[in-house]
């Protein structure tokens, strides 16, 4: 485990500058922001979005306890011994979420799940896991950011808000950028917006798709005929999509007519009736094209280290979620191992919730479950997750306070330039801790 | 009077602004706690920004919420919308169809007002 | 007292760069170096393995595998099919678990590389934006040293300073990336293609004179600038080069005219195998094997190295920088496709397929993969390669190494593959049975030269105390698949077959001088094109658990 040097230049007496340095909350992951440190408080995040802002003036040192045991202040070392003998006092220990710390913390837990022979999953497994599951299904072609920085002249947002949910994307990789051939930037590319509802990100576009909902499949496929030229019934589309033939067809022109076309798209597609058969209708829309003109897809991840979770938890184990550990070997399989289903079908019977918040987010029964059941769990902040625990730890935050590797959502590996420490533990070191016992335990 | 709607929960910037700034901070529960509807929906159905409604799902989960009226023609009438958390998570059914992934967007609810 | 010494005694060892042939001898051990034996008679070493009736050689060098990084993790993503079949890799109190197929996970692919001797393996194509991806995946593949060689055939820094005949320029270029990454040597695949990949659809180079739209290079500056630069920056490994036209019938016309591109600069043509097709048109119907022909001028020409890249019949998953051979190949055996273009730098393709001995072209390509090592004349310039997991698994070597050494085992497979082969290929005529020695040179002591690594693929004094040590079975497929014992940097890492002591590897890099004044320019660059920022893109030495930097000659 490294620790960079921060690049610094003096700024105002009495602050640091730290230039360059990366901003985790969403999946855009940008590592231009320079920060301006005072008394262990970042009060100036250049070039930060509203919610990197937020991200980096929330995240500051505080006294609150490292470890909480059944709400009681205690020591690490305590929490770390009780959590300890929760996993491995389990029968089918879980361990989930890893979507915001770095991978070196996401390899440690992937151990832990081998040594106590649990389920491993991320968050994946409730974002963009059916594409991850259309992935396998029929492959992807995409490519990184830069290319559609430099490429694209055509980008088509699908099932996504990128306005409210990664605010500099437009700006720093998909609409704006004067790239090496579109020199022109904005000018030269046309931007296509597909969703239910006409949102921050409807405005920015060139066009606009305001489709009936749960409509997706049936407008990709539509899109696909098209593309090959196929016969469909005008009045069948009109009324599946509520968006006239015509339309479509100009689309799909536009779309044969681009240079280098992109299709980002999100959670209206993974999270609604159908989740992986309509990412793979749109995989395979994009893979169609590429008979035609170049074109690509890209999911819009959510959460700085969501990717890095994806990676680490197949090179590891040679699957990217919902991996069972059971049997002393990985076993894979969505619905079957992944936690919106283990809880709520009330099989878990312990938890290790790294950087996540499944008590806030997760359907009743899941939550239900969660609550009769020991768990542990790591989080910088206070959170309906982190009250509930049985061992709370409060952890220090990556990018922050911790360095460490992450990966941005077109699978670009980043370092981290922490601005100041944090008397708090990393997750690293909380989750070596715990991985150093369990392997005692299970000796 | 119960109308039948389509929900949809899904981010917005306040409530990732709130992640950070804290869950249990007034500006984040602020948010999550706000249904979006469309302001002819609004209309006819005599509400007001602040009146409380029931939604209820197919499978019967149900949440009591406070309305506003979406901006503009963002929302089209017979949507409604939320900002993810503790009240759209209520509404979400544990089974996942065996993708892992509950249904999350694209809700068949009814609302009236309470 | 501890002495500090480890003893290999009396095994028949083989040491090809020392000209040992298969003598009993000692090998003696002190901290992680194999040393001369201590003059005082008195020394006891603190451990022996008796090596009596045993085959000792180097550790296995692969000098050729994909085995981490970006493609390879999307590979086995995008594969879960692959691996519920296969065998299970279970935990033990000592080790992980993991997944098999043709695209193991990390642990696994070290476990199972220790397992059959080899204790080196090079990652043949990273795109430098990756490389943080590489070293941590590296980190979780133990029990190996490893490295990796640098993505440049299509970078576009490197195509600009060709096309502004700037020479110096791109010579400091690749000295910075190198150093930058921290990787061993630069790799070009399909030079100029993969670019014309991303502007066309179906883009490609189909000749080394085309040019490059945009950039105005063609596909033979691109590999004579930089072999030359590599030359002139004394790298330890030549440029490693995958040809244009990969599978392509006819082929081995640009293969023959790449080769004669290099002058005298050291050149290393890699998986050579699907680079030697005769035929043409595109038609597959008029494939033949033009082995013969591309041996002899590699023969001629001591400059020149290639590993073979061999077939096994079988599924497996192809995974290439080369963005449309993916494409061709997803399309040619209907299967699932990834690709990702990585800005600048270079693509990826990914395809499951599976080599069938009905299919006339396999069969080919299985027979033109043994006819490159049986009708080579130097041992020491010809590598035993599968370019894992493209041609086949790692795993297969041990079969590769029986079809060499046995002319009865190989003449009942050549019996069961496509007929058209005896026609198109000169392998039923070729009876040379592989020695024990040339299989040594092959597997380690040839890779570790080609490589320029001095302390790896011989058993002399300063080399490092990595030794496999094999039963002796007429059986050579058994034999090489599992080892009686491996050591790793003098630790015994591998006892019958159960691995003792997982310990990380080292990573083996190169760091060349280079003028500082290139980073301004890089840096605009960065600036201009980049969507990363160009002082986050280094690899920072204490990135790296345990690092290695082979000196430039």
């Amino acid at each position: 485990m490294s620790t960079p040097v921060a690049t610094t230049k003096p700024a105002e007496p009495g602050t640091t500058l730290i230039e360059d340095s990366t901003c985790t909350f969403c999946g855009c992951v940008c590592d231009d922001i320079d920060i301006t440190v005072k008394d262990n408080h970042i009060v100036d995040a250049k070039r930060a979005c509203v919610l990197g802002k937020a991200w980096f003036y929330n995240h500051h040192a505080d006294d609150r306890p490292s470890c909480l045991i059944e709400g009681q202040p205690a020591s690490v070392e305590a929490g770390v011994e009780r959590a300890a003998r929760i996993l491995t006092d389990a029968k089918y220990p879980i361990i989930y979420g890893l979507s915001d710390t770095t991978s070196e913390a996401q390899r440690v837990a992937v151990g832990i799940g081998d040594t106590i022979g649990g389920t491993v999953d991320t968050t994946t497994s409730v974002c963009h896991g059916p594409s991850g599951m259309a992935f396998q299904g029929v492959g992807e072609v995409t490519c990184t950011l830069g290319e559609i920085a430099n490429r694209g002249d055509l980008i088509i947002f699908w099932g996504g808000n990128p306005a409210e949910s990664h605010p500099r994307h437009f700006t720093k990789y998909s609409l704006m950028p004067k790239g090496m051939f579109v020199p022109n930037g904005r000018k030269d590319r046309t931007a296509v917006g597909v969703d239910v509802r006409k949102t921050k990100t409807a405005k920015a576009m060139d066009l606009f798709f305001q489709i009936k909902p749960r409509a997706d499949f049936e407008a990709l496929w539509t899109l696909r005929a098209l593309a090959k030229g196929i016969d469909i019934d005008p009045e069948q589309v009109k009324s599946d999509t509520g968006i006239e033939l015509a339309r479509w067809q100009d689309l799909m022109d536009r779309m044969k007519a681009a240079k280098f076309g992109v299709i980002l798209f999100g959670m209206g597609l993974t999270m609604t009736r159908g989740k992986h058969l309509n990412s793979e209708a749109l995989l395979c829309l994009v893979r169609d094209m590429n008979a035609y003109t170049r074109f690509v897809a890209k999911p819009m991840r959510g959460h700085g280290n969501v990717t890095g979770a994806d990676n680490v938890v197949t090179w590891q184990t040679g699957y990217p979620f919902g991996v069972n550990m059971s049997r002393g070997y990985p076993r894979f399989n969505p619905g079957e191992y992944t936690t919106s289903d283990t809880l709520a079908r009330g099989e878990a019977d312990a938890a290790l919730l790294i950087a996540c918040d499944p008590m806030a987010n997760f359907s009743q029964p899941a939550r239900e479950r969660l609550m009769a059941i020991p768990y542990i769990a790591l989080d910088p902040k206070d959170t309906p997750t982190t009250r509930a625990a049985t061992v709370a730890f409060t952890t220090a935050t990556y990018g922050i306070n911790t360095p460490g590797t992450v990966y941005r959502m077109d699978d670009v590996p980043i370092f981290l330039r922490p601005a100041f420490p944090s008397s708090h533990p990393s997750d690293f070191d909380v989750l070596s801790a715990i991985q150093r016992r369990v392997t005692e335990l299970k000796k | 009077m119960s109308e039948r709607f389509i929900l949809i929960p899904g981010r917005t910037s306040k409530q990732g602004c709130g992640v950070s700034e804290g869950k249990f901070d007034e500006s984040y529960q602020h948010e999550i706690n706000t249904l979006q509807v469309a302001p002819a929906d609004m209309k006819r159905m005599g509400l007001a920004n602040g009146d409380r409604v029931r939604v209820t799902t197919e499978s019967g989960r149900q949440i009591d919420v406070a309305v506003a009226a979406a901006t503009g023609d963002e929302l089209p009438p017979g949507l409604l919308f939320i900002a993810y958390g503790d009240l759209s998570s209520r509404l979400m059914d544990g089974e996942t169809h065996g993708s892992g992934m509950p249904t999350s967007k694209g809700f068949d609810v009814t609302m009236e007002k309470v | 007292m501890s002495s500090g010494f480890f003893k290999v005694a009396g095994g028949t060892v083989y040491d090809p760069v020392h000209g040992i042939n298969g003598e009993r001898r000692d090998i003696w051990i002190r901290d992680g170096k194999i040393v001369d034996a201590p003059p005082a008679p008195d020394v006891r070493p603190d451990k022996t393995i008796d090596a009596s009736g045993l085959v000792v050689m180097p550790g296995g060098v692969d000098m050729h595998c994909h085995i981490a990084g970006p493609k390879v993790n999307s590979a086995r993503k995008m594969r879960p099919e692959d691996k519920r079949k296969a065998e299970k890799v279970v935990r033990t109190a000592g080790t992980r678990s993991g997944t098999m197929g043709s695209v193991p996970s990390t642990f696994a692919t070290g476990y199972k590389y220790a397992g059959m001797g080899y204790t080196t393996a090079f990652d043949a194509a990273i795109p430098p934006l990756a490389a943080r991806h590489v070293h941590e995946e590296f980190e979780d593949t133990p029990c190996i040293d490893k490295g990796f060689f640098v993505l440049m055939g299509n970078n576009h820094f490197v195509m600009q300073s060709i096309q502004r005949k700037e020479p110096e320029r791109l010579r400091s270029f690749i000295a910075w990336l190198l150093g930058a990454a921290k990787g061993y040597t630069p790799k070009i695949v399909n030079p100029g293609g993969v670019e014309v990949w991303k502007q066309l659809p179906s883009g490609n180079v189909h000749g080394l004179d085309e040019n490059v739209e945009h950039f105005g290079v063609t596909a033979r500056q691109i590999i004579e600038q930089v072999a030359r630069a590599v030359e002139e920056l004394r790298l330890p490994h030549s440029v490693h080069l995958h040809c244009n036209n990969l599978g392509m019938p006819g082929n081995w016309r640009t293969t023959l005219e790449t080769m004669k591109t290099f002058g005298d600069s050291r050149g290393h043509l890699s998986h050579i195998q699907f680079h030697s097709y005769g035929g043409g048109d595109a038609d597959e119907t008029t494939f033949n094997s033009k082995a013969k022909e591309l041996v002899e001028y590699v023969d001629a020409h001591p400059n020149l190295t290639v590993d073979v890249g061999q077939v096994l019949f079988g599924e497996t998953t192809t995974m290439t920088a080369d963005g449309p051979l993916g494409y061709y190949l997803s399309n040619a055996f209907k299967s699932k496709w990834f690709s990702s273009d990585t800005e600048m730098e270079s693509g990826c393709g990914i395809a499951p397929i599976e080599y069938k001995n009905t299919s006339l072209v396999h069969s080919l390509q299985w027979a033109i993969g043994l006819e490159w090592y049986l009708l080579a004349k130097d041992p020491w310039r010809v590598v035993m390669s599968t370019d894992h997991p493209n041609g086949g698994s790692f795993l297969a070597y041990p079969q590769i190494i029986q079809l060499l050494m046995d002319r009865t085992y190989r003449h009942d497979m050549l019996k069961q593959v496509h007929p058209a082969v005896l026609e198109r290929s000169t392998l039923g005529d070729l009876t040379r049975e592989y020695s024990l020695y040339e299989i040594c040179i092959i597997t380690r002591s040839g890779p570790a030269r080609i490589l320029g690594l001095p302390n790896k693929g011989h058993l002399g004094p300063g080399a490092d105390a990595d030794i496999t040590i094999y039963t002796p079975n007429d059986d050579k497929t058994k034999m090489f698949e599992m080892p009686r014992a491996v050591i790793k940097s003098g630790v015994l890492i591998v006892d019958q077959g159960e691995i003792r002591e997982p310990l990380t590897g080292k990573l083996l890099y190169v760091a060349p001088e280079y003028d500082r004044g290139i980073e301004s320019d890089v840096a605009d660059w960065f600036e201009k094109y980049y969507s990363i920022r160009f002082r986050n893109y280094t690899v920072p030495l204490d990135y790296l658990h345990d690092a290695e930097e082979v000196r430039t000659a």
